[in-house]
């Protein structure tokens, strides 16, 4: 049986390389050179963002991905349910009134 | 205009030592004035690895001291008359060596040679970050292996934010360099690829040197592996590199140890 148990192995460097893009997309956002950047922008889309709606900490993520020629600032706002549903019922009722 | 480059990995074993003596050489038998810099104060090894390190009498920290000049501390080698090294010290105190002390000597050596090659000893501490800050290039020795890339990807960023050129705004050049691959495994899907090492880090790739016994040969012997056997699959590999350094074009290629079919097969171009 374990003569040919290298035939049933299964290759390695996929699950290898998906850890590490894992592991660095997370470890370059915390620590490292542009971690004070991260958390400065965090702090201010946070701040705008609940001057029109109450979000939570946690829903919104930054996230600085460096690039060959360029970096890309990727900003993730999960909207509370219900909120786009509310917002068009006000819509509605604005164009009832007018 | 000579070019300060360091030699950098994050981890240690991944072939610093080994590239900066190899790239060394090959770029002064390409008739360059070259100069390679030991910055492992307390663990100096380049000298070992280069065959020098009977000829040492004084060191970079001797001359950030005063206590010789820059001319007396630099070693020629015997095999490439434009090739030169300037040991690291095997004093204890790291502390000696001071940024003031650095600059001084790396200026100095700007003037005399074309190429400064700074050999980073491992880790993230003051030492590696002495011999990058003053940098204009970086060359980033890589395994296809996770601990080695993780690092790498650490050390990208400290070159990109506390090196001379990142304070000032500009751009550091940076380069892959993947070393001990083995093109037959990462085919099997058993050893990151060099695509994918090349996706995660995203710098351009300066050379593949495959995984072969003439590193260890050469650095029994303290001689360059270009040296040493310049027909030898690395040899080829590190001299494609430093002509990649100087600005030409060379096709990428895994050179095989033999002309077998396997090496047919994974010699071909492969970025």
């Amino acid at each position: 049986m374990s003569f040919f148990s290298f035939l049933s192995r299964k290759p390695t460097a996929a699950i290898a390389r998906d850890r590490l893009q894992i592991l660095l997309a997370h470890e370059r956002g915390t620590i490292g050179g542009n971690s004070d950047l991260v958390a400065i922008l965090q702090e201010e889309i946070l701040a705008v963002i609940a001057k029109h709606v109450s979000v939570e900490r946690e829903k919104v993520q930054v996230k600085l991905d460096r690039g060959d020629n360029f970096s890309t600032l990727e900003i993730g706002v999960e909207i509370p349910p219900g909120l786009a549903e509310k917002q068009a019922a006000a819509k509605r009722a604005a164009l009832r009134a007018s | 205009m000579s070019k300060v480059l360091v030699v950098t990995s994050g981890k240690g074993g991944v072939g610093k030592t080994t590239s900066t003596a190899a790239l060394g050489a090959a770029l002064a038998k390409a008739g360059k004035n070259v100069v390679v810099v030991d910055f492992d104060v307390g663990l100096r090894n380049l000298d070992i690895v280069m065959g020098a390190e009977r000829r040492v009498v004084f060191d970079m920290i001797n001359v950030i001291q005063g206590d010789a000049k820059l001319s007396q501390a630099l070693i020629r080698d015997k095999r490439v008359e434009t090739l030169s090294i300037l040991p690291a010290s095997q004093t204890r105190d790291k502390d000696a060596l001071t940024s003031e002390g650095v600059e001084k000597v790396i200026a100095e050596l700007r003037e005399k040679f074309d190429w400064v090659i700074c050999d980073s000893p491992a880790g993230i501490e003051r030492g590696a970050t002495l011999a990058m800050h003053h940098a204009d290039v970086a060359v980033i020795v890589t395994n296809p292996e996770v601990s080695s890339v993780r690092d790498s990807d650490r050390i990208i960023g400290l070159l990109d934010s506390k090196t001379e050129r990142a304070t000032k705004g500009e751009r550091i050049e940076k380069h892959l360099l993947l070393t001990r691959y083995d093109p037959v495994r990462a085919a099997r899907g058993d050893m990151l690829k060099t695509e994918d090492v090349l996706e995660i880090l995203s710098i351009p790739l300066l050379g593949i040197i495959p995984e072969s016994a003439e590193v260890l040969r050469a650095s029994n012997l303290g001689t360059p592996v270009v040296l040493a056997n310049p027909d030898a699959a690395p040899s080829r590999a590190y001299a494609d590199a430093a002509r990649r350094l100087m600005g030409e074009q060379v096709p990428m290629t895994v050179p095989g140890e033999k002309t077998g079919f396997l090496n047919k097969l994974f010699g071909r171009r492969v970025a």
